[in-house]
């Protein structure tokens, strides 16, 4: 079975190559990163991440035939060969298939992705209603892969303002939390047309994730409550409809 | 290049026990540093399915000496007592701490934590089963470890991301001076100097073939420990989780008999009614691992090669299912291509938990050797530490509350004990024996490549020390384990570049199994009776005349020494031995 791989490794090439590499598949693989680490096996120069094997720990995300995903969850049999794999774009290669993360972690950091509450929490838990508890459900399961982010053509455009889907869905997994008590300043955070509206609803974010979650739907959350709850700097709206405009 | 860098405290891991104590100190305003060899939320505490277990009393009413009853037991009486009444004790108020931080726990109609039963978790001392494992449906550990990585956040914690620690640095007087570590990203050295060290590695399941354990749990802080001839207790004991997909290894929740489900052979027949009559598949899970063997030797497994059983939820319901065990069912479908709603998946017993490691006391620091004396500035917490809690078999949803509760006590004990501490200074060449290591790894000249031998080690230990263990094939184990050893000695590797080398890491990870394969090995030729995930086939009995101990591996020599049982908790009265029966 023949895979493409992009390969760069700045100790020693100019620039990066894609190589080809012809594997042996056998019964006992079934997922892409098990060929990826055949060929390892055999050409230990080649770099990638890899811890879970089992879509929860969102080290492996790669664009996989052009479609981002992570290599531990993704079947060979679903894959249109030959296979072509190449890091998931829009962030730094570091090397081969392990990019820079640090401009999406970054991003996270700046929605404060942690509960405020000022009021003292009792001795035991705070109570929380089964259905506000819901609201979490498709929000807190995120991975942090960031298959999302970089498959989205408006981090591509602005990868240092726009927050991104994976930032934004955390976002909203806090605004939407009954205990957490700082919504006005969360929107606050967002009001910007850069953080927050340079989302334009292409939807690749839902389409790629791989634990089915939708961003998209998120970010249009936020968007929701920054018009409910507060109006949006008068800024915030011109400038929208100035890009918008402008386009036309 | 080798940087240099000079904290009150590192933490090496960002799981879960690495991020409490972080926690602890970041909160107090002490200068601590957090060195990861993955971003911290990769780290394995995601992987954790079903819950984490605290006396709530939110379903039916509870209590920590029932817990601790139960925790006891389950270690077949080899966990310290006093340890383990420190940890339930403590189990409530570390579950409503991680509420208050906003993990977001499943809830009850009432808007109480919602909870789950669990192998081994008894009301009134075994009576029957009972709710007491806190539960994010089945996404706990993955929930938590983000909770405690964005209090982290909020605390402006220190972090050290991709580094992998290659050695303890330890003075003349057996003082531990803090950590030479690697950056993946530019190949350079660190020199983290430090008042304390706080290990906090993870597991090592990667010792096995079959194993539930993340790539990454390859026991690097017991590889270092080693190296600087630290002690490793109980290496014996390692836990199969009964329930990983045949094939692929991967974990499915005991939840999921938590829940309802059970397993049964290929006559159908719920088989664990003969092993544990009262518990059923509820039992601890040495017991349940043992039977599901049992049944594959007897003829009775399922799957193409017969050597799995089957465990069914179907009876659930599908919306249960989805409520509770969503992940379960996403796994199920992709790892062994069915849904659990419809029909009942494969599995296997499959290596999943260390219950030994580095020795240390109840505020997590490391004791040494036959002594038992504390090191100065080193500390262990989590997986990679042995207080003991577990014994010789751990309780399902025991190892999410042994992170926060040791974590915590590790990080207060620093800043209780450690406010006048000076940093000694560093001895002299303190990087020379990484280095030469690290060279002899690149330099081309021997030609032992580390799949290959890792792959041996692999096999070697699935084969040898599996969950019944023969007296000959532990002979030979060592034997080979030993041999493999002086191979790994001769680590080569073809890509020599400093950028992310993978094939670096992967070299010294397996310098780091080695170690610990080796003491496992070693500790489980030497203990001559079963207890709980030991079992001997030639002396198939519990000794507590000649083994209520616990075993200490000397990694210098390959020795083992003892000391025993500590039986008198803190407390309250001591849980006498009693026959183990489920």
């Amino acid at each position: 079975m023949k895979i493409s791989i992009y390969r760069f490794n700045p100790d020693t090439d100019k620039k990066p190559y894609n190589k080809v590499y012809d594997v042996k598949r056998t019964e006992s693989d079934t997922m892409l990163l098990d060929l990826l680490i055949k060929i390892k096996a055999t050409d230990d120069s080649l770099s990638m991440r890899m811890s879970c094997r089992e879509g929860v720990c969102g080290s492996d995300a790669m664009n996989i035939n052009g479609k981002n995903g992570l290599a531990c969850v993704t079947k060979i049999d679903e894959l249109k060969k030959p296979i072509v794999i190449r890091p998931v774009p829009g962030l730094p290669v570091i090397r081969d298939l392990v990019v820079d993360m640090k401009q999406f972690f970054k991003h996270y950091d700046s929605i404060d992705p942690y509960l405020k509450s000022k009021k003292k929490p009792p001795i035991k838990e705070r109570l929380q209603s089964q259905e506000d508890r819901k609201k979490l459900d498709g929000l807190y399961e995120c991975i942090l892969c960031g298959a999302c982010t970089t498959a989205c053509p408006s981090f591509w455009w602005k990868p240092d303002k726009f927050v991104g889907p994976a930032g934004l869905l955390q976002a909203y997994r806090f605004l939407v939390d009954s205990r957490d008590d700082a919504r006005e300043e969360r929107l606050d955070n967002l009001d910007d047309p850069d953080r927050l509206y340079r989302c334009h609803n292409i939807m690749n974010c839902a389409d790629v994730c791989p634990k089915g979650l939708s961003p998209s739907k998120a970010i249009a959350g936020i968007k929701k409550m920054q018009i409910a709850t507060k109006k949006p700097k008068f800024k915030t709206i011109k400038k929208i409809f100035h890009v918008q405009e402008s386009k036309k | 290049m080798v940087k240099h860098f000079e904290f009150d405290s590192i933490v090496v891991g960002g799981g879960g026990a690495g991020l409490r104590t972080s926690m602890q100190l970041a909160a107090a305003g002490e200068r601590v540093a957090v060195i990861s060899k993955v971003f911290p939320t990769r780290s394995h505490t995601v992987a954790a399915q079903g819950g984490i277990a605290a006396a709530l009393a939110n379903v039916s009413d509870d209590k920590w000496l029932w817990h601790m009853y139960d925790t006891i037991k389950g270690s077949d009486y080899l966990g310290d007592q006093d340890a383990i009444e420190h940890m339930c004790k403590n189990a409530a108020a570390a579950i409503y701490e991680l509420e208050h931080m906003g993990m977001p726990f499943d809830r009850n109609t009432d808007g109480r934590i919602y909870q789950r039963p669990f192998g081994g978790m008894t009301k009134n001392f075994g009576e029957s089963s009972i709710s007491r494992t806190c539960a994010v449906a089945d996404r706990t550990g993955h929930a938590m470890l983000h909770t405690l990585y964005q209090k982290n956040i909020e605390l402006k914690t220190k972090f050290f991301i991709e580094w992998i620690g290659l050695d303890l640095i330890r003075d003349e007087d057996g003082d531990v001076l803090g950590l030479i570590a690697l950056e993946l990203q530019t190949g350079d050295l660190g020199i983290f100097h430090a008042k304390n060290t706080i290990f906090a590695t993870g597991g090592a399941g990667r010792i096995f073939q079959a194993s539930t354990n993340a790539f990454i749990n390859t026991g690097d802080g017991l590889g270092m420990a080693a190296r600087a001839n630290i002690s490793l207790e109980d290496m014996e004991f390692w836990q199969f989780h009964p329930t990983g997909i045949l094939g692929a290894g991967v974990l499915v929740t005991e939840g999921v008999r938590g829940e309802g489900g059970y397993l049964i052979n290929s006559n159908r027949e719920r088989f664990m009614e003969r092993y544990a009559p009262s518990a059923k598949d509820l039992a601890s899970r040495d017991v349940v691992s043992r039977a599901i063997t049992q049944e594959v030797i007897d003829g009775r497994g399922v799957g193409p090669n017969k050597d799995g059983v089957y465990l069914t939820l179907s009876h659930l319901g599908e919306e249960l299912i989805n409520e509770k065990l969503p992940g379960i069912r996403e796994i199920s479908i992709k790892f062994a291509n069915v849904d659990p709603v419809k029909d009942p998946v494969p599995v296997v017993p499959t290596v999943h938990y260390m219950m030994g490691g580095i020795p240390t006391t109840l505020n997590g620091q490391v004791r040494d050797g036959v002594s038992q004396k504390e090191v100065n500035g080193f500390y262990a917490v989590g997986e990679c530490a042995c207080v003991s809690v577990h014994g010789a078999n751990r309780l399902g949803s025991n190892s999410l509350l042994d992170l926060i509760v040791f974590g915590k006590a590790a990080g207060q004990h620093i800043l209780d004990s450690s406010k006048n501490k000076k940093l000694k200074k560093l001895p002299k060449d303190v990087t020379k024996k990484t280095i030469d290591r690290l060279k002899k790894i690149d330099s081309k000249s021997s030609l032992e490549n580390p799949r290959e031998v890792g792959e041996e080690l692999r096999a070697t230990m699935q084969k040898h020390c599996g969950v019944f263990r023969f007296p000959q094939l532990l002979d030979e184990g060592l034997v080979k384990v030993n041999e493999l050893k002086r191979r790994i000695r001769n680590l080569s590797i073809q890509d020599n570049s400093k950028v992310f080398n993978t094939a670096r890491t992967e070299a010294l990870e397996l310098q780091n199994l080695i170690e610990v394969a080796l003491a496992t090995i070693a500790s489980a030729k030497n203990r001559e009776e079963s207890r709980g995930a030991h079992s001997r086939a030639d002396f198939p009995k519990r000794d507590d005349k000649s083994w209520l101990q616990h075993s200490l591996y000397n990694p210098k020599d390959g020795s083992l020494a003892y000391r025993p049982v500590k039986m008198k908790p803190l407390s309250v009265k001591s849980f006498p031995l009693k026959e183990r029966v489920y």
